[in-house]
């Protein structure tokens, strides 16, 4: 790891790109015959994203990730009348055999975390589209299926492993490699698939894997197939799974254009998504505006919009910064969520969204709005937002002040309008955190009375005071002070040790409520992320180190 | 609404400053209502003949004239600004001094000048009754002076806090007017400050010993490369030397009183000397005892972290950093400190970053010794055999490396028991207190005169005569 921190140090790489589409993909097909859509894995050896590996047998890297989670996006919106999805592999006798071994061992740690987390989320995203979206998932494991190759399985809703006498699901992490399989495999294995913790123990610890019957018994695929019939066995249980969805049929989709980004020493520039970074104050400025005007809003103009559609392309756009952030720029340590524009357009856009959730597009919209909007309490960042004159802390905007660590607010005599913020419906329920719970409920702890009181103030302009008092900010500082203690909060936290933030952050964010994502956030991660800092993964002779090279590995044998 | 530039002699633009305006609202009346709760006791109407700072030029900076304490002007000096002013040591050496708070340093920063600032009312509250038993009409003036002052260091301090330190620093200055000197329930910070002051003797003593500490803290926050605070601590300076020349001259003329009456009576038996109704300058070595080791506590532990951080960070120097000659980082540097292993005591070298208490403090007895000296020569000079001594830096301490042990005078580790068989002749005993007290059942207000105990001074205060007319009490 010290190779690997001390080479990433000296010289930058080049920023990574979350933005991508399906004629630029290297290492997936994307095909459609509806209502079946197949995802097929064929990773192009030499196309990882870092020099230095080669992805062989289906191993990926994080820019394999980045093409699935754009493929996933499309299947959402471009393509309203796919029911359920196929993951395949077109390698011979190989589904996918996980992250690539060779591209963690040159990692550094920070990059190893990141890319987890972004897997991780990708994995979250397929269960969030099966839980909310009408769509299903199968992995159709036609060969071995080791690691995060399984763990990918593991996300979708069902798995069905070919029965050839050889091929395995495992997770070898910990027998060769010295860590965990972190892309949730675990937290999934016990919670979703329920397998009893003496077989999962067997299964862990086990380099091999599990195959054939034993696989089907003790939980760890849903079926097992004879190559042979495993080809239509998947067509068969694709339509199957189809027939359970409301997508429509007959819906035409929404083409997701590339996001305008301008990205200088200054920042990141979108439309209506800005982000200033201050690199010797380790702080980026995250500024969303509202929608320009207040046009009808129907699900016709919506349509019509499309990916222009102001809540979908502020919350692409917004995705995109917080990946292109969290990847790129590891120092500013302290992001400043701002808002700026009218209150009233976003509060009747959350109107729409909300009233139309029959409507396929209006509710996948909600849910990219979700999935971006949870990215930022597991960011390991430390999030303040502040609320001045002219800000637009409303509605599904006012999640962006609610998912943050600290909230000022600017009790402002100078401006006419002062400052405001306002709750809608959205903030009780539909963009839930990784807890599955609303911002307000996991910032209350669940308090119904308090809850119920807040729910009277929807709609209603609250003041510095108002909301100082319902508990919704942290500070209310007036004019006279504003300045300098906004100033000296944020030099004070981009002070403090990054590492201890994070696991201060993690621990005050989320609450006492654990949910199958907490878990894969917080015990999975973190107890990965010790591992991977440990000798006995990335020492000199850690596991992590030298696997391929033949040199053995030594461990400390003392247990911590 | 206050017409500041009028009733607040300032270098800061208040005129100008509604930070500062909107704080002072507040503060400024809860102030005056502290100083009528604990300022001198039935002092309101007297016309004392005050100093006065309304500027830092050299002219303005001591204006004399009669002044009600309640309607004292105090104001809120900083020393000019040197616009190339650098931190000058620590890590961050040779950037240039910040002109506001670095957010990573605020709560470090707020608590220093917090600790700082309780000090000053502590010491109000301490003296308080003092001057119902005044020896002279020019004494009774110099401890409102001194009590004026504290009054206007407190100001100081509080203004740090309102100018820098927003919501916290309203809400900390408040709490500066709301703890009392002595009050279990709401103590002052530091230990010293919660010992009663409770005869003259005592009050000469605390201004010379106690109020040299504040020189010696402020002389190392003048280092500070928050140059505000360095600014104020350093106009400061220029007010505490009056205090410390009230403590050693008071002190002084206590000896000179115990000598003259030694060598008209031909007396040196304490009894005897306390028959005449002087001071006994065994009494006065258990009060210099007592002093000095409470004060030696005020620096705190021998080896702190806190000292280091402090230094490290660039927000408190040492004593006159800038003269001294090191790299002003103390990388590698050691200093030795004392300890008691296995009933001895020992010195051992500790990096000297660590050590910056223990080295302040050191530097503060020097200039202590030399004080004690120039008393020395009072009784020289009248040739009385009789030698007043320094306690062993170990005695009677509650805070650093010799707390909780038993040290003589002489610097011997003693068991509690053989310890305590001589407590009171080292230290005040009750009796002698009463004694004391005893001298002081009155005050004297007759101008130009002046108690038995205590010898009149050299010269009157800014050229007046000794009979002046330094207090009125209408």
């Amino acid at each position: 790891m010290d190779v690997a921190v001390s080479q990433e140090a000296k010289t930058k790489p080049a920023a990574v790109d979350y933005q991508t589409e399906p004629s630029r993909y290297k290492h997936w097909r994307l095909s459609f015959d509806p209502p079946v859509a197949t995802l097929t894995m064929d990773v192009a050896e030499d196309g990882g994203i870092r020099p230095g590996y080669k992805l062989k047998l289906n191993s990926y890297d994080l820019g394999v990730d980045i093409e699935l989670h754009d493929a996933l996006e499309r299947i959402r919106f471009e393509h309203p009348e796919i029911r359920s999805v196929v993951f395949s592999s077109a390698k011979n006798r190989i589904f996918c055999s996980g992250a690539n071994i060779y591209m963690l061992g040159l990692s550094s740690h920070a990059w190893k975390v990141n890319f987890c987390k972004f897997t991780n989320e990708t994995r979250i995203g397929i269960e969030d589209a099966s839980r909310y979206s009408g769509l299903k998932f199968l992995a159709a494991c036609n060969g071995t299926t080791a690691g995060g190759g399984y763990e990918l399985a593991l996300a979708c809703d069902e798995i069905i492993l070919v029965d050839d006498r050889s091929s395995a699901v495992s997770l070898p992490e910990l027998p060769l490699l010295g860590v965990l399989p972190g892309t949730g495999g675990l937290t999934r294995l016990t919670d979703k698939r329920k397998v009893r913790k003496d077989l999962a123990d067997m299964f862990c610890t086990n380099q091999d894997g599990v195959r054939g019957q034993r696989a089907k018994d003790w939980g760890l695929v849903d079926e097992i197939v004879k190559p042979q019939q495993f080809a239509e066995h998947v067509k068969q249980r694709a339509l199957k799974l189809a027939e359970s969805s409301d997508r429509p049929v007959d819906a035409k989709g929404v083409p997701l254009a590339p996001l305008k980004k301008i990205a200088d020493h200054a920042g990141l520039h979108y439309e209506y998504v800005d982000v200033q970074c201050n690199r010797s104050g380790r702080t980026a400025t995250i500024t969303v505006r509202a929608p320009e005007g207040s046009s009808e809003q129907t699900v016709e103009t919506a349509l019509e919009a499309g990916a222009h559609w102001w809540p979908l392309q502020m919350a692409r756009e917004l995705d995109d910064a917080i990946l292109s952030l969290r990847t790129n720029e590891l120092e500013l340590g302290l992001w400043v969520m701002k808002t700026a524009g009218s209150p009233e357009a976003v509060l009747a856009i959350d109107k729409l969204l909300l009233s139309r959730q029959d409507n396929w597009f209006v509710r996948e919209v909600l849910g990219r709005m979700r999935r971006t909007f949870a990215r930022l309490e597991v960011a390991s960042r430390s999030l303040y937002a502040i609320a001045e004159p002219g800000s637009c802390f409303a509605g599904s905007l006012l999640e962006l002040a609610l998912a943050a660590d600290r909230i000022y607010m600017r009790d402002s005599e100078e401006s006419a309008s002062g400052t405001t913020i306002t709750l809608s419906e959205m903030n009780f329920g539909p963009l839930p955190m990784a807890n599955h719970l609303s911002r307000l409920a996991a910032r209350f702890y669940e308090d119904q009375a308090h809850i119920a009181w807040l729910r009277g103030q929807i709609a209603k302009k609250l003041s510095p005071r108002e909301a100082l008092e319902a508990g919704l900010v942290t500070a209310a500082p007036d004019d006279l002070d504003w300045e300098d203690e906004i100033r000296q909060a944020m030099e004070s936290r981009a002070a403090q040790s990054p590492d201890a933030l994070t696991g201060l952050e993690a621990n005050l964010r989320f609450g006492p409520k654990e949910t199958p994502e907490t878990r894969i956030f917080g015990r999975l991660s973190a107890w990965q992320n010790w591992i991977f800092i440990r000798p006995n993964a990335v020492g000199p002779s850690g596991a992590l180190k030298v696997y391929g090279t033949g040199a053995p590995v030594k461990f400390d044998w003392e247990k911590v | 609404m206050i017409n500041y530039t009028e009733k607040i002699p300032n270098n800061v633009d208040l005129g100008r400053d509604r930070v500062l305006q909107r704080a002072l609202e507040h503060w400024q009346p809860a102030f005056l209502g502290w100083w009528y709760d604990m300022g001198p006791a039935e002092s309101r109407n007297y016309d004392v003949y005050l100093r006065t700072a309304i500027s830092v030029e050299p002219d303005g900076w001591a204006q004399f004239d009669y002044v009600k304490m309640p309607e004292y002007r105090w104001g809120v000096f900083l020393q000019p600004r040197d616009e190339n002013r650098q931190v000058n040591f620590g890590t961050h050496k040779g950037q240039p001094a910040w002109q506001e708070v670095p957010g990573e340093y605020r709560s470090t920063l707020r608590r220093i000048i917090v600790t700082q600032g309780d000090t000053e009312p502590a010491s109000v509250e301490q003296q308080k009754m003092l001057g119902l038993s005044c020896p002279s009409l020019y004494d009774l003036r110099n401890i409102f002076q001194v009590n004026v002052e504290e009054g206007r260091h407190l100001w100081a301090m509080v203004y740090l806090l309102h100018r820098y330190f927003g919501r916290d620093g309203r809400e900390e200055a408040e709490a500066l007017l709301a703890r009392r000197s002595g009050d279990t329930d709401n103590p002052r910070i530091l230990g010293a400050f919660n010992e009663p002051t409770p005869d003259w003797l005592a009050f000469y003593m605390f201004t010379f010993f106690t109020d040299r500490d504040g020189k010696f803290q402020l002389c190392a926050l003048a280092e500070s490369g928050f140059d505000p605070l360095a600014r104020t601590c350093r106009f400061m300076l220029t007010e505490e030397a009056h205090h410390m020349f009230v403590g050693e001259t008071g002190v002084s003329r206590i000896i000179q009183r115990t000598c003259e009456v030694m060598k008209e009576n031909k007396v040196e038996d304490p009894a005897d000397l306390r028959a005449l109704g002087v001071i006994d300058l065994e009494t006065i070595q258990k009060y210099l005892n007592f002093h000095y080791s409470v004060t030696l506590d005020l620096y705190g532990s021998d080896v702190s972290s806190n000292a280091a951080n402090y230094f490290t960070s660039g927000l408190k120097g040492r004593f006159r950093e800038t003269k001294l000659e090191d790299d002003h980082v103390l990388s590698g540097a050691v200093y030795p400190v004392s300890e008691v292993v296995g009933g001895k005591i020992v010195t051992k070298t500790v990096p000297a970053l660590t050590a910056l208490n223990e080295r302040l403090r050191d530097d503060y007895i020097d200039e202590i010794a030399d004080g004690v000296r120039r008393w020395q020569r009072v009784i020289d000079q009248a040739g009385i055999p009789f030698r007043l001594t320094l306690p062993h830096k170990g005695f009677h301490r509650e805070i650093g490396n010799f707390a909780g042990l038993f040290i003589s005078p002489e610097g011997e580790a003693l068991t509690e028991e053989a310890w305590k068989k001589h407590e009171f002749e080292w230290l005040p005993s009750p009796q002698d207190y009463a004694f004391v007290q005893s001298l002081m059942s009155g005050r004297v207000t007759e101008p130009g005169k002046f108690a038995n105990w205590i010898a009149p001074p050299l010269r009157g205060i800014n050229n007046q005569p000794l009979h002046f007319e330094y207090v009125r009490f209408n």
